[in-house]
């Protein structure tokens, strides 16, 4: 309290307490001030839906048409519903950085309430797959032998063994499966997502998708231990291969070197 | 020493020492000592290089011993059974008895896993350290009068290691291996006429079958390993036979051997090395997982995974199926399946061409003599040239046997790495060729630079009517004589085209042929000739103007 006594005479305590009073003010208003006029009203979904087209404005319209109908650079989103919106661009791959053979993923810029809104903006468009909830992509009553049974009669001719991804023609991809969330492969087995077939429910059950989901986690998750040692990507025996020649053939090559540099030295007579 | 003398003259005279009573009785019987007094002071030179041959021996041994404790829990039945081992994710799954008692070995064997991934790791390294070991005495020479037959030899146990890894890998019927029975197959069935009855033959009916697991165990533990042993045993006698060869040196002739004898000095130095191998082989194996067929799944024909390739020696048959157009011919309702025939013909060519090419030398250059001496790879340029040709034509095949990993890595587009191997199959060879003959050329320059003018020390002198020079210093007689001691060649000519009557005789086409070659062999534009005591002479008694 001393010092504060001792200041309060100083020449610059008339301005930070003007600084201070501004800010209450400012804040005060802030908080207290009507949002908008909108919010007596409508719902909230249909204010989500109208956020979501400001956003979709933005972002997505000058690929997608201004109505979602779709352009020469994009397609029509009538239809492709909340989960599509959710995975594209909760993985950051829309909206597209440049046009190319595929879009790949990236930093995700909009928060989960923005994706949201714009999922509703263009489930509005016309009726899609919803977002998935917790029960039907979470871990709870999955069998993953039959998910890996699945995954590799539908998933493995593309995306390898245990997900680690694989080539597709003139540079397109499938992508590798390591640390996508469970809710973002679920929609993306329901929605197929760019050159990726969908599996609806009538193709691949709820229950199917679970224990895919839970096949995944155990095989290519962050906890997945391998049993042999390092698991050199993944990839079979290419790498395998790689690695045989370069550190098995290298080193014994390097060993072979070292011996016969050790040469018994003839004796000098 | 005399106190040893002593105690042993005294000895003798009751009984011989236990050790030299056991080796009596054994001379008795087996003639050891005359045996010994041949061998064991046989001399083998010293060259990093010549010890590739033990990596290949030892790994094979290691493959054998790891393999045989295999054998003792694997079950090569293909019989449907349920899954109830320790590995979760395939918990409940049917599955053939092969896989399960390889997920038994993996998972609840004793050191199982360990010992499984030592026996994949091994044939690896075998098989890629034949491939160097062959590429040396390719390099070098090695191949030449009197050592074709064991150059064939060793082809051969190439070839052989080839299959008996196919066979191998594909006994777990794991989904992988399973996908690459499925591709010889087809290959299989690509041959015309007698394609399906071949496949019905080897699978004994319809693929898969019931029966190919037993089959490919019977000649993945016992046909040919049982060949290879034999020919390993072969290639040994013949390289004790022959002697070793050795490089260019003072003192080292054609005639001789210059190093150190087998016993005690190789035996000890052999002996450490296969430990080392061993060692290093089972920390990759400790270190590094091989063939995880946990992942992989059982083999079902319904199903496939991306990124299914063979082991890395079978990687350019991978290749050659990849980058060929898929073409067929369709008449009276037969289909001819070139897409998948041609790469099952051009397969067996690619090892050909470099397993004939010592015979092809011998009968171009006309040169029937014994070549203990090796070469240096740039004083044999076309030879070097035609080697590195086909390493680059192996390569390219590699890449496409593994193009989609190529796109996905370096993210190109799969087709046209494709469009590269097709393109590269016929161009990158003869690239290839090219340029290492210039290089080889240029090399011999150098060293005929070397030898006349010395070695560059580095050292800048300035003269006294201020000219700079760099200072040459010359090289040692061991050196020079090292750097000169190779052959050079005369081009073979035809010969006189009329007798001593005056009658044409004919000229076969054949020998034309042989002329051209050996002109490419020898000529001017394929060797920088070697200089000369003259020029040598001529130079440095210069007093240092070069």
């Amino acid at each position: 309290m001393k010092k504060l006594s001792a200041r309060r005479r100083h020449p610059l305590a008339a301005v930070v307490v003007l600084l201070l009073a501004l800010a209450c003010t400012g804040g005060l208003y802030v908080l207290l001030a009507p949002t908008s006029e909108a919010k007596a009203d409508t719902t909230a979904q249909s204010l989500a839906i109208d956020e979501g087209k400001k956003l979709y404005a933005v972002g997505c319209a000058s690929c997608h048409g201004t109505g979602g109908q779709g352009t020469t650079d994009g397609p029509s989103l009538v239809g492709v519903g909340a989960a599509a919106v959710d995975f594209q661009v909760g993985t950051g791959r829309m909206p597209a950085q440049q046009p190319g053979a595929q879009v790949p993923k990236k930093k995700n810029i909009y928060s989960q309430a923005e994706i949201d809104q714009l999922a509703a903006y263009i489930s509005s468009l016309g009726a899609g797959p919803n977002v998935p909830t917790e029960a039907q992509y979470g871990p709870e009553g999955a069998d993953i032998a039959k998910g890996g049974e699945l995954f590799r009669t539908n998933c493995a001719q593309c995306h390898n063994f245990t997900g680690k991804g694989g080539a597709l023609t003139h540079g397109k991809f499938a992508p590798d499966l390591e640390g996508v969330s469970p809710k973002h492969i679920y929609e993306a087995m329901q929605t197929g997502p760019q050159n990726m077939p969908s599996f609806p429910d009538t193709t691949l059950s709820e229950q199917n998708k679970q224990d895919i989901i839970a096949y995944l986690d155990a095989v290519n998750g962050e906890d997945t231990e391998s049993p042999g040692g390092l698991e050199l990507g993944g990839l079979g025996p290419v790498s395998e291969g790689l690695f045989g020649w370069i550190f098995g053939l290298g080193s014994l090559i390097a060993v072979a070197v070292w011996v016969a540099a050790r040469t018994a030295k003839a004796k000098k007579s | 020493m005399s106190t040893e003398t002593t105690a042993k003259d005294s000895r003798s005279r009751e009984k011989a020492p236990a050790g030299e009573r056991v080796a009596d009785w054994a001379d008795g019987r087996l003639g050891i000592y005359s045996l010994a007094k041949a061998n064991m002071r046989k001399i083998f030179p010293d060259h990093w290089s010549f010890m590739l041959g033990e990596v290949c021996l030892y790994s094979f041994i290691i493959i054998i011993l790891t393999g045989v404790y295999l054998t003792l829990f694997f079950h090569p039945s293909m019989n449907e059974v349920e899954y109830h081992g320790s590995y979760v994710p395939l918990q409940g799954q049917l599955m053939s008895e092969a896989f399960n008692s390889t997920m038994h070995i993996s998972f609840d064997v004793r050191g199982g896993l360990l010992i499984r991934q030592i026996h994949h790791w091994a044939a690896l390294i075998f098989l890629a350290g034949m491939f160097v070991h062959m590429m040396r005495v390719f390099f070098t020479g090695a191949f030449r009068k009197p050592r074709e037959v064991n150059w064939l030899f060793g082809f051969l146990l190439f070839v052989l290691g080839m299959f008996t890894g196919f066979t191998g890998y594909s006994l777990p019927d794991d989904l992988l291996s399973g996908t690459g029975v499925r591709f010889m197959e087809g290959a299989v069935l690509s041959v015309p006429i007698v394609g399906t009855y071949l496949s019905f033959f080897l699978f004994g009916g319809e693929f898969p079958g019931g029966d190919f697991v037993a089959r490919f165990y019977s000649i993945h533990v016992l046909l040919l390993p049982g060949i290879m042993l034999g020919l390993v045993v072969a290639h040994l006698i013949l390289v004790f036979y022959h002697k070793h060869t050795q490089f260019a040196g003072p003192g080292k002739s054609n005639k001789n051997v210059v190093g150190m004898p087998l016993l005690p000095v190789y035996m000890a130095k052999a002996g450490g090395f296969f430990f080392l191998v061993f060692g290093v082989i089972a920390a990759i194996s400790a270190i590094a997982s091989i063939n995880p067929i946990w992942s992989m799944g059982p083999y079902r024909p319904d199903q496939v995974s991306t990124g299914a390739q063979p082991d890395w020696y079978m990687g350019f048959s991978e290749g050659l199926i990849r980058v060929m157009p898929g073409w067929e011919i369709n008449f009276w309702g037969h289909t001819l399946v070139l897409g998948v025939f041609i790469p099952l013909v051009i397969f067996p060519l690619v090892l050909v061409a470099i397993a004939v090419y010592p015979f092809i030398e011998s009968w171009v250059t006309g040169d029937k003599r014994e070549h203990h001496i090796l070469d240096r790879p740039r004083n044999v340029p076309t030879r070097t040239a035609f080697g590195v040709a086909w390493i680059t034509w192996y390569m390219v095949l590699l890449i496409g046997g593994g193009n989609d990993l190529w796109a996905t890595h370096f993210h190109l587009s799969i087709n046209a790495i494709t469009w590269f191997v097709r393109i590269a199959f016929f161009v990158a060879p003869v690239l290839a060729f090219v340029i290492t003959k210039r290089i080889c050329l240029g090399l011999q320059r150098r060293d005929k630079d070397k030898v006349l003018h010395g070695r560059e020390s580095g050292i800048i002198k300035r003269l006294p009517h201020g000219e700079f020079i760099e200072v040459h210093e010359p090289l040692s007689q061991d050196a020079l004589h090292t750097l000169t001691a190779h052959e050079q060649y005369v081009p073979a000519q035809i010969g006189p085209t009329v007798d001593e009557n005056g009658v044409e005789r004919k000229v076969k086409g054949s020998e034309k042929l042989r002329a051209k070659l050996s002109e490419a062999y020898y000529g001017e534009e394929a060797q920088i000739p070697k200089p000369t005591v003259e020029e040598y002479k001529e130079i440095t008694s210069g007093h240092g103007h070069h």
